[in-house]
């Protein structure tokens, strides 16, 4: 702040208050004895013109001292940083580093351990749960289970790989899917290639060897969804014979899903969580599938 | 002078009454058109594109900011939720500010990159698909309505003479990036750019 924003502040802010200060005493004084009626009259109405009572008189200097006592404290009269040297954002700072630190006091050890091992730990995953639950909950739901077109993150079936590694890179980097759109490459075949890939659930690949759309998978979907339809992880293709269905498995889903492709995006996290609370949280999905391990 | 000079003169007494009045705002904010933190944009700011621009006329008709703050305050609740407190020269290209002033729904100032734009169009759709409990309204329409491109130009042009940065380059090719697109295309552009200037890990 220049000088002469800083002179402008402090002279316009001290000078309104010491003016107050001479309004307040000014208006102690008055020509008229106590009670005694003033000689106008409006409307019928005739005033006093008594000095304010004292506790009120009183009331407006503890506020004048006040409002000095706080101008010399905390920073207010332009460049003068207050004697206490109180910043906003020196306070933020400070009690974000004393809950770091109590955050890192708990998290202590656990950089040392691999995920896996910590999915078993039970302070572990419950931290990871409540960052879960601030973090993740808005899509994936706050039971984990995801939605449609949120990925159900305990049901063991992995779009882009479940060990501690995959899931780690997924949280950080984010992920997107690379899903096209097939409605040319498809044409008039595309209510049956819908029925092949819902069948393929039940029946597998193999069960639908005869089926004329068998090749044309193999020409157009394999290269991604695998040759037995199981899914690649390494591309984020999802196993479509596990009848878990991100999109929805009804026949219009399906088909909007191959005709309108789909580009379903996890957000990169690695400038929203520290690696300590992504570990964490690594531990806390792994816990997820546990049970059905 | 005597009280009653100042009483029985109402043009003297409104003169007296401006003079009090004022000295908060000369004080508060008159010297704020002044400092650098206040008027010069922080590193990397940019200013909205013609889509985004679109999409935060939406965010303004649809009343966003009346639920919705864009104001992060150095306090740690809310940046261990939000991120990185919001500073000044983030705002310096910002025609109305949309600060707002209450959050019945969450703070949107660093929302940009948190979720993908299939969660923002399906909680934009129907938000208690995603958020149970939410009190938040279902704006569909945004699907069917289109943008009229031949705006965007004006309100570029508009904002330059407040001193937003526009090239003629941008101002010229903002009908072919904004005609026709739909409406909810062009507010999650908006929401998905909101506080990425600066970023904060927690």
């Amino acid at each position: 702040m220049t000088s002469f924003w800083s002179a402008w502040i402090i002279v316009l802010t001290l000078g309104s208050i010491f003016g107050y200060v001479w309004l307040l005493l000014a208006n102690r004084k008055t020509d008229t004895a106590p009670n005694e009626v003033k000689s106008h009259v409006f409307d019928g109405i005739e005033e006093y013109d008594n000095p304010l009572p004292m506790w009120w008189f009183y009331l407006f200097i503890v506020t004048i001292v006040a409002a000095l006592i706080h101008l010399a404290l905390y920073p207010g009269l332009g460049s003068f940083k207050g004697l206490l040297n109180w910043t906003s954002t020196q306070q933020h700072e400070e009690r974000v580093a004393a809950k770091e630190a109590n955050f890192q006091k708990h998290v202590e050890g656990f950089m040392a351990i691999s995920p896996e091992e910590l999915s078993k730990d039970f302070k572990a995953v419950k931290m990871g749960e409540r960052i879960f639950k601030s973090n993740c909950s808005v899509c994936h739901g706050s039971d984990a289970r995801g939605s449609f077109a949120f990925p159900d993150l305990t049901d063991n079936d992995w779009l882009y790989g479940g060990d501690a590694v995959s899931i780690k890179k997924t949280i950080t980097d984010g992920r997107i899917a690379l899903m096209p759109s097939w409605s040319a490459q498809l044409g008039g075949d595309m209510d049956n290639m819908v029925t092949f890939v819902q069948n393929l659930s039940s029946e597998g690949m193999e069960g639908q060897k005869t089926n004329p759309m068998y090749n044309k998978f193999q020409q157009v979907c394999s290269s991604c969804h695998g040759a037995d339809a199981k899914g690649m992880q390494s591309t984020g293709a999802p196993n479509l014979t596990d009848d878990i269905w991100l999109y929805g498995g009804e026949h219009h889903e399906v088909k909007l899903t191959i005709q309108k492709g789909r580009n379903g995006q996890m957000p990169a996290h690695k400038d929203l969580l520290s690696e300590e609370r992504i570990h964490l949280l690594t531990a806390f999905i792994l816990s997820l599938n546990q049970s059905l391990e | 002078m005597k009280h009653e000079t100042i009483e029985k003169n109402i043009g003297l007494m409104m003169i007296f009454i401006t003079l009090v009045i004022s000295v908060g705002a000369l004080v508060e904010i008159v010297p704020l058109f002044f400092q650098k933190e206040t008027t010069e944009p922080v590193k990397g700011l940019k200013p909205y594109t013609a889509l985004e621009l679109e999409g935060r006329d939406i965010y303004i008709r649809e009343g966003c900011h009346v639920c919705h703050t864009q104001m992060i305050r150095p306090l740690r609740a809310e940046t261990e939720r939000y991120g990185h407190y919001s500073v000044a020269g983030e705002f310096v290209y910002e025609h109305p500010f949309l600060w707002g002033s209450k959050r019945t729904g969450p703070d949107l100032a660093r929302v940009g990159g948190r979720y993908s734009d299939d969660w923002h169009k399906l909680h934009l759709y129907d938000p208690q698909a995603v958020v149970a409990g939410s009190v938040m309204p279902a704006y569909p329409w945004l699907w069917e309505q289109k943008i009229d491109g031949e705006k965007t130009g004006k309100k570029m042009a508009a904002l330059r003479s407040v001193g937003v940065p526009y090239t003629d380059e941008q101002i010229a090719k903002s009908f072919d990036a904004t005609n026709g697109q739909l409406e909810i295309d062009a507010l999650v552009a908006y929401l998905q750019q909101l506080g990425t200037v600066i970023s904060h890990q927690r």
